[in-house]
């Protein structure tokens, strides 16, 4: 990966301050990333979600993905209770309690990777084996780069990336946003099979859009919700839930492209109460003041080389 | 210049016997690992995706490998020659302590048989704190070993060869100061993308320099605690004037890094967390209160002349540093969806053998090359 320009005056800046002084979370604070030009996402709807989970059962397809027992004693069928090397998507049932917008008293939400917008997996790997796509910024893994440090797991702050534990050729697996599929002009498998539109794939742009329509909504009234693809003509009628009105993924560490809309609050299902600049940007900005480039080591060997020769000699 | 020996005497004795033994049990279930996969031999899961080989063996057991880098600090920068007889032993230990944190590295990688990748270039990621660590270990391993070579080469008598390395053995001193002063700060910054999942009385901006700073106290508690037993075990006098003018630099570095560690803390308003009675509050409390009694023992010069409280310091340091950067990998880290961890016995053993694998070394090497200072009363 070069050193882009950007990168480089922000070193640049952040090195006018001392070394360790400067280490200050707020002045090392690094620049947001903007949305790929043609960022593509989903817009899962958790008020549309009927918690069918044909969305687990197509992505295990599209994917080869072997079914997963979460609960042995009743080995019948794939029930995977979390994500794991063998599930890339799950539908989790929340319990909330009190909540008059629920009837039922639950929630459902739909777990898979967010395509950051600022992804904290492709900053950690070492050997760029995680990249984003500048063009539709769907974030892919590469196998022949990965040496399995794990150092994505540990830093992407939703637990999406997941290791092949009992395999001694492991792999990191992940939520492609079906790019094979992509490639071949269609779309991501889950929201193709999803039966009410809950969620939903498309334009990052266009999805942001339909979040807010749906959050301008009446309560109760009936309206036309787009069905699997945003560009597509399907559309289903549907009475608006009540909604928080938030959208989850628009700013959350500096936003991703795949955004939540929810009728209870999102902690409750799941989903952390996160600041809008990206921990990303922070190390970077750091790591950034002090190399500013490699330039400040490269000095200060020359010194310590410098310092050490006329020791070395005044010795013999 | 000062002369050195080797102590000479029997190598098979029965501590050596029994890490061999437990080095022996680590390669059964090293040999599971590379056939059955990690999971078969640890506990680590996708929610704690690192375990003890990474928080120990490399965050901890790197940090207790810095003897040779602090010694290094004060004798070539600070122009201390008289601590020159405390510079081999202590390169020796990090040599050690480096090469096996290497070597544990590649078990604990699943690809490992990728790890070159590292090294291609059209694959690097600059921006990846992880990156830089790697290389920057990766090439002080080498240059601890290119180090510490005139002590082999004087013990082949390949004195020509000795000559020639010396005449540019001050690029990797150079080097063997500044790569540390990089990688230690930067297993700090690792955590900084742990963000939300690192509990905020860890997680804080000023990682890399407390990481920095326990790297050096950690490294000078090293010397002192090794020094002193090797007195002990091998019934040499103690280097003492030497360890009692190096323990006068601690209280500082102690003193900066409390300062900063609280403040930084209580600046956040995470402060009240601690006194909170919780597991995570209490190690917080134990880390600092180990360093706190290390700072206020060696604060007096009378207490820096008494080997006793010496070592109880130096104890003190080594566990209260080492808890620290521990807490910061495992303790204090929780993902936030129900995983959780503590070693399986493989693993453990694993990394057991790997702290024999060092205690066989090092007395193989003390008693067969010139490592120690030569006694002069003879
Ligand atoms: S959710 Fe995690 S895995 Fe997905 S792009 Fe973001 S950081 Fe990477
Ligand atoms: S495990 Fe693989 S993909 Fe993840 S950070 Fe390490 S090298 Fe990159
Ligand atoms: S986009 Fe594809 S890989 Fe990702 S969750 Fe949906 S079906 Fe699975």
């Amino acid at each position: 990966m070069k050193i882009r320009r950007r990168d480089f005056l922000k070193g640049v800046a952040a090195s006018t301050l001392l070394l360790a002084a400067e280490q200050s979370p707020v002045q090392a604070k690094g620049a947001r990333k903007e949305l790929p030009p043609n960022a593509v996402g989903i817009l899962y709807d958790s008020t549309l979600c009927i918690g069918c989970k044909v969305c687990e059962y197509a992505c295990k397809q599209a994917n080869n993905k072997p079914v997963e027992h979460g609960s042995p004693s009743e080995p019948m069928w794939d029930d995977p209770q979390d994500l794991s090397a063998k599930t890339l998507n799950i539908i989790k049932r929340y319990g909330v309690e009190g909540q008059k917008d629920s009837a039922a008293g639950f929630a459902f939400v739909k777990r898979h990777c967010m395509h950051c917008i600022d992804p904290a997996c492709v900053s950690a790997c070492p050997v760029s084996a995680l990249v984003k796509n500048s063009d539709n910024g769907v974030v892919t893994y590469n196998k022949k780069a990965c040496i399995g440090c794990r150092y994505c797991q540990v830093a992407c702050p939703y637990n999406i990336p997941k290791f092949e534990w009992d395999s001694p050729f492991p792999e990191i697996v992940k939520c492609q946003l079906c790019s094979h599929l992509l490639a071949k002009g269609g779309i991501s498998a889950c929201c193709a099979a999803c039966p009410t539109g809950a969620s939903l794939f498309g334009p990052v742009e266009k999805l942001r859009a339909e979040a807010k329509r749906r959050l301008a909504m009446q309560p109760g009234e009936y309206y036309d919700f787009p069905v699997a693809d945003i560009n597509g003509t399907e559309v289903q009628q549907h009475r608006a839930g009540g909604y928080v009105s938030h959208v989850y993924g628009e700013r959350e560490l500096g936003g991703s492209q795949v955004l939540y809309l929810a009728g209870v609050p999102f902690t409750s299902i799941g989903l952390p109460d996160l600041p809008e600049d990206s921990y990303v940007a922070l190390a970077d900005g750091i790591q950034y003041a002090i190399y500013k480039g490699m330039v400040y080591p490269l000095v200060v060997l020359g010194g310590l080389i410098y310092i050490i020769r006329n020791r070395e000699d005044k010795k013999e | 210049m000062q002369e050195r020996q080797a102590l000479g005497g029997k190598v098979l004795t029965v501590p050596f016997k029994v890490c061999a033994a437990i080095v022996l049990i680590a390669l059964f279930f090293l040999g599971k690992r590379f056939i059955f996969g990690i999971g078969s031999v640890t506990n680590m899961n996708d929610g704690y995706p690192w375990g003890i080989w990474i928080a120990y063996d490399v965050v901890v057991g790197t940090a207790l490998a810095c003897a040779g880098y602090s010694i290094a600090l004060i004798v070539y920068v600070f122009n201390k020659g008289e601590y020159s007889p405390l510079v081999r032993p202590a390169l020796m230990t990090s040599m050690f302590g480096y090469t096996l944190a290497g070597v544990s590295v590649i078990f604990d990688i699943g690809r490992y048989w990728q790890a070159y990748n590292i090294f291609l270039p059209w694959l690097s990621n600059l921006h990846s704190v992880m990156f830089e660590v790697a290389l920057c270990i990766g090439t002080y391993i080498l240059v601890l070993w290119m180090e510490f070579a005139p002590t082999m080469l004087e013990k082949f008598k390949a004195d020509k060869l000795k000559a020639r390395l010396n005449r540019i053995i001050f690029v990797f001193i150079a080097l063997g100061i500044l790569l540390p002063t990089m990688h230690q700060s930067s297993l700090g910054t690792m955590m900084l993308m742990a963000g939300h999942k690192l509990s905020p009385l860890w997680w804080s901006g000023f990682l890399p320099l407390l990481f920095l700073i326990t790297a050096v106290v950690i490294g000078y508690a090293a010397i002192i605690f090794e020094s002193l037993i090797a007195s002990v075990a091998f019934k040499r006098p103690m280097e003492m004037h030497l360890l009692s003018k190096i323990s006068a630099l601690m209280p500082w570095l102690l003193g900066i890094y409390l300062v900063i560690r609280i403040e930084d803390v209580n600046l956040r308003g995470y402060l009240p967390l601690a006194f909170e009675g919780g597991l995570l509050g209490n190690l917080f409390l134990l880390e600092n209160l180990l360093l706190l009694s290390a700072l206020l023992i060696l604060a007096y010069p009378s207490n820096r002349r008494n080997p006793q409280l010496l070592f109880i310091a130096s104890c003190a340091m080594l566990l209260g540093g080492s808890m620290y950067r521990f807490n910061t990998y495992i303790v204090g880290f929780d993902p936030g969806t129900g995983w959780q961890y503590f070693p399986s016995v493989p693993e453990l053993f694993i990394t057991f053998g790997i702290i024999a694998a060092e205690v066989m070394a090092y007395l193989w090497f003390v008693k067969t090359l010139p490592v120690l200072p030569k006694l002069t009363k003879a």
